[in-house]
């Protein structure tokens, strides 16, 4: 068993209770064994960390990473992944079913659980296929995969490809899950992009993609298929959730549907939350209209989908996440290979390398006033735990005899990313050289020291 | 500070282009067949200055020519871009005599360019060479046949020869410590 | 937005602007980098060039012992045939690659291409590409071989753009002032973009005119919101769409023709109807096909310009193409022309490159 710890004098942040006060925390035999008290006794051995000025939390959970395994093991493991996850303050990742084979057997479910169970103490929780090899047409072995352990159903990387499939999809779906509880069921999660429109290319439409002779993607693209999807979830019910939301019409739409009562939830990237199309220009966003383009242009590190949008989009986007109509930030963390990226702009890759950047570059937020401390701490926890459903809100929570899943960070720590020493394997991120602000110190799973970055 | 050291006026140099102008016509029996060539850029105007003397006292209207060496220089990556300029010839130059025309020899690495530059133009009789300032410190066996004035000069001095199509006065100037206007004229060799 | 690190600037600096800059010119991406002046120059340097083109013996030896490589992703001959007589014209070796047999047909990565012909001391690379901005990836990888664009999918295509700059200015004298309409397919026109921002630096106004479905959104939500496209700084920028300078759309090709200087038609691909662009190529052409009554409409001895291949019948009447107001074998001349000027002002000026 890990050695028992002791988080000393950190401001205690825990979004399930809304408290937020000074104190200790003690973590012995995997569970959280107090909270707050600075008084009483540790047990011999226990490690006690000092945690004047830094900020202790839950652990993050990621509904949305891809780790590549099994199939595309260049651009990640799930052994690399966690890694990447831990050094980002990740204690739970949901990975996506795009692999080779995809997600959509109990196999693939059951060998990436094992996988991760080697890796070490991160939580990966597989989301299943909706489509038999992605494919868009058969619905996969649902229930045999919720048994397997799959927390949810997605074609991600394409949208569930049929108004027809979403329909099935939520009905089938809409079944499964624990049958205690208070209802919600297991989620389908959509990437929503009308393929006919975006021909799959990573630049918004507008004056950028315009100036970069470019095939835009528009907000309708990604809009039309949230309307189909939530107008679908009204005629059958079950649970929907959008998954990278990144457009002021989508966020409008999601708002209005869940004012209505609808069960639909939504999360956004770090990624759309503080980047624009600009970044595509390269100069790490700061292209201009009017200004020659620089031999940094076509950065193929910022292509992403959907893409890095409009500024009013991003402005939408963060103040959805503050009133809650984004229920969680996801990273969509894409790594991939050199190769995969180091083409012209068209032919490149689509997604960020995000998990060792995300926190860095969400506390952007925070410092810039646009978001207060608790509540991107609860997007980040309790915000993707109601997600996945009620049995993961252990994993949310300080609160004393659940799981220490729990992270500790510096608010005021600035680094420079240096995208050649992150764990994971995949290097491609548009802010490598940038200076972000606040870094995660210290990640603990399951009492288990998953990354100890106190030293540095 | 760069000083100028005033070698030529413009009388002086009227004088001396009717010397010339008159060694041109006593070394080849005349004006009859000659045509005149002037290098880019004040080589032109010096050889259609040299054209009209030669009408005045020979009744004679030479041809002239204006000729671009940029494109035959060997020295093209050691020195700041030169703009190309035309390359104009009036007449065949074939069983002509050319004498080409330059405002100042130097190290004859233009003069090299201009014959080859010709040879690709045609195939002149004879091909001979005036010019306004000879200033020394050849690095190619080529001579002059027609010098306005000798001026012994040091490397990092410069000659200039300023003419009123360029310049808006004629004269010719010794510039000292030329390295700090290199860049105006630095092409000139 | 995150906070953005000062140490960035240095990785930034030895890719920025391609051209201007420090040092001499060592790639040309596009135009919009250009100065009046630099165009003026390089017009005035091509026009010394077209001497040399008129001689019997049509080779200058400025360009020996450099080595030009031709890079063809996308079948192009007048383009690339351009570029080689240029090359030639000077005595630069010009090697061609492209096409059947080529290590990009066998897979190999264009970085990996590119990295071996610097490897081998190719001095240029002129890259045509079907994907915008592959000639911007060369230039960031490339240490010591300048990259020309030879057009780069619906992006930019700078020399063509030079030649009609050439062929205007010979013809209309000055572009300060003049009215030039570009029709047809702006949409997917890496012409029209480069001749935009060329025309522009040289003080013309442009005029876009096609089917809407053939105009970047942008530019058409501008026209029909009456100002600039994007966010609240849109004020400051210097066109009406944002992406490119001095532009105005009109979508009726009578209108726009009238007064004009010079009119350029863009080639139709018709592929476009097929992929539910246009209704019918009959429909096309009864609105935007460049014919003798409209050209009437423009000024007396406006220029008409094509930068072919041409589908004569389809964007440009057969009489108009070969008539006298036709420039299109002087574009092509003055394209060979515009290339030496480009390469001499290139591959000349300095031995040490950064």
């Amino acid at each position: 068993m890990s050695v028992p710890l002791l988080i000393k004098n950190a401001r205690l942040i825990d979004p399930s209770d809304g408290s937020d006060a000074a104190g200790d925390l003690l973590i012995v035999d995997g569970v959280i064994a107090r909270r707050g008290s600075t008084n009483g006794s540790v047990p011999d051995g226990t490690r006690v960390v000092d945690g004047t000025g830094m900020v202790a939390a839950p652990g993050f959970i990621d509904l949305h990473a891809h780790l590549r395994e099994p199939g595309g093991e260049d651009k990640e493991t799930i052994a690399t992944g966690t890694a990447a996850g831990a050094r980002g303050g990740f204690t739970t990742l949901c990975c996506m079913p795009n692999t080779n084979p995809a997600i959509d057997s109990a196999a693939v479910v059951e060998l990436i659980v094992r996988r991760a169970a080697e890796a070490g103490p991160i939580r990966v929780l597989p989301f299943g296929a909706v489509s038999r090899g992605r494919s868009g047409v058969e619905l996969t072995d649902m229930e045999e995969l919720a048994r397997a352990g799959a927390v949810g159903f997605t074609d991600d990387g394409s949208p569930v490809a049929t108004g027809h499939l979403m329909q099935m999809a939520l009905l089938y779906a809409g079944q499964l899950g624990p049958s205690t509880g208070s209802g919600r069921r297991l989620p389908v999660m959509d990437h929503c992009e009308d393929h006919s429109i975006t021909k799959g290319l990573g630049v918004n439409e507008g004056w950028v993609a315009s100036r970069l002779g470019l095939a835009g993607y528009p907000s309708a693209a990604e809009e039309s298929i949230v309307a189909r999807d939530i107008a679908l979830l009204d005629l059958v019910g079950g649970a929907l959730h959008i998954a990278h939301l990144s457009t002021a019409g989508a966020i409008d739409q999601v708002r209005r549907a869940k004012e209505r009562g609808l069960l639909v939830t939504a999360e956004a990237t770090p990624h759309h939350l503080t980047m624009t199309e600009e970044w595509v220009l390269g100069e790490h966003g700061r292209g201009q209209a009017g200004a020659a383009l620089s031999a940094a242009a076509y950065e193929t590190r910022a292509k992403v989908s959907p893409p890095l949008r409009a500024e009013a989009d991003r402005l939408a986007l963060v103040a959805g996440l503050a009133d809650g109509t984004v229920d969680a930030v996801a990273t969509d963390h894409a790594p991939h290979t050199f190769g995969d990226k180091e083409v012209p702009f068209e032919e490149a890759a689509v997604g960020l390398s995000v998990l060792e950047t995300a926190f860095g570059s969400l506390m952007g937020l925070v410092h810039a006033g646009a978001l207060d401390l608790p509540t991107l701490i609860h997007r980040l926890t309790v915000g993707p735990a109601g997600v996945l459903g009620e049995r993961y809100a252990p994993l949310a929570t300080l609160r004393e005899g659940t799981p220490a899943d729990v992270v500790l960070f510096d608010p005021g720590e600035s680094w420079t990313v240096d995208a050649a020493s992150f764990a994971s394997k995949g290097k491609n991120t548009p802010l490598d050289g940038e200076t972000l602000t606040g870094r995660v110190k210290l990640t603990v799973a399951g009492g288990e020291i998953a990354f100890d970055g106190l030293g540095a | 500070m760069p000083t100028e050291r005033l070698l030529m006026t413009g009388e002086d140099m009227r004088r001396v282009i009717a010397r010339i102008a008159h060694e041109i016509v006593e070394r080849n029996r005349g004006a009859g067949g000659l045509v005149l060539v002037g290098l880019q850029r004040r080589g032109v105007p010096l050889a259609h200055w040299l054209a009209s003397a030669i009408e005045a006292f020979e009744g004679v209207e030479v041809p002239v020519g204006a000729l671009d060496t940029n494109l035959y220089r060997d020295d093209l990556t050691s020195r700041p871009q030169p703009t190309v300029r035309a390359t104009t010839l009036p007449v065949d130059v074939d069983d002509k005599v050319v004498v080409l025309v330059d405002d100042v020899l130097y190290t004859g690495r233009t003069a090299r360019a201009a014959l080859n530059a010709l040879m690709d133009l045609g195939r002149p009789t004879q091909v001979q060479l005036a010019v306004m300032v000879d200033r020394g410190h050849r690095e190619l066996p080529i001579r002059a046949d027609y010098v306005g004035k000798n001026v012994p000069t040091a490397a990092d001095e410069q000659v200039r020869v300023r003419v009123g199509d360029f310049d808006s006065v004629d004269e010719v100037v010794l510039v000292v410590d030329a390295s700090l206007v290199a860049a105006e004229d630095g092409a000139r060799a | 937005m995150t906070t953005r690190a000062p140490s960035e600037k240095a990785t930034t600096s030895s890719t920025g602007t391609p051209g201007m800059g420090a040092g001499p010119r060592r790639h040309v991406l596009d135009l919009d980098d250009f100065s009046a002046a630099e165009i003026g120059a390089l017009l005035d340097s091509a026009e010394a060039m077209r001497e040399v083109m008129d001689r019997s013996i049509k080779k200058v030896p400025s360009l020996r012992g450099k080595v030009v490589v031709t890079l063809f992703l996308e079948p192009s001959t007048r383009t690339r045939v351009s570029f080689e007589q240029a090359g030639k014209m000077l005595s630069a070796d010009v090697i061609n690659i492209g096409g059947a047999g080529s290590a990009a047909e066998k897979g190999e990565s264009l970085l990996n291409t590119a990295l071996t012909l610097q490897a081998m001391h190719a001095d240029l690379i002129v890259i045509r590409h079907p994907h915008s901005g592959a000639p911007y990836f060369l230039a960031r990888h490339l240490r010591s071989t300048g990259v020309v664009n030879a057009g780069d999918g619906m992006h930019a295509h700078p020399t063509q753009a030079l030649l009609d700059l050439m062929t205007m200015r010979r013809h209309l004298g000055s572009l300060e002032g003049a009215r030039v309409v570009i029709v047809g397919d702006v949409l997917h026109s890496r012409v029209a973009r480069s001749d935009a921002f060329g025309l522009a630096a040289s003080g013309a106004s442009v005029v876009l005119c096609g089917p809407p479905t053939m105009m970047p959104l942008d530019l058409l939500r501008a026209n029909r919101d009456g100002g600039p496209d994007g966010g609240p700084d849109a004020g400051s920028n210097p066109g009406p769409g944002r992406s490119l300078p001095n532009v105005t759309v009109e979508p009726d090709l009578d209108t726009a023709i009238a007064g004009a200087d010079a009119v350029i038609a863009l080639r139709l691909q018709t592929e476009r109807q097929a992929a539910g662009m246009l209704p019918s190529l009959r429909e096309y052409t009864r609105r935007w096909q460049v014919t003798e009554a409209r050209m009437a409409l423009a000024k007396p001895g406006a220029l008409l310009m094509h930068p072919g291949p041409m589908n004569e019948g389809l964007e440009i009447t057969s009489a108009l193409a070969h008539g006298p107001t036709a420039q299109i074998e002087e574009q092509v001349t003055n394209g060979v022309a515009i290339r030496m000027a480009l390469l001499y002002s290139l591959l000349t000026g300095t031995e040490e490159r950064p």
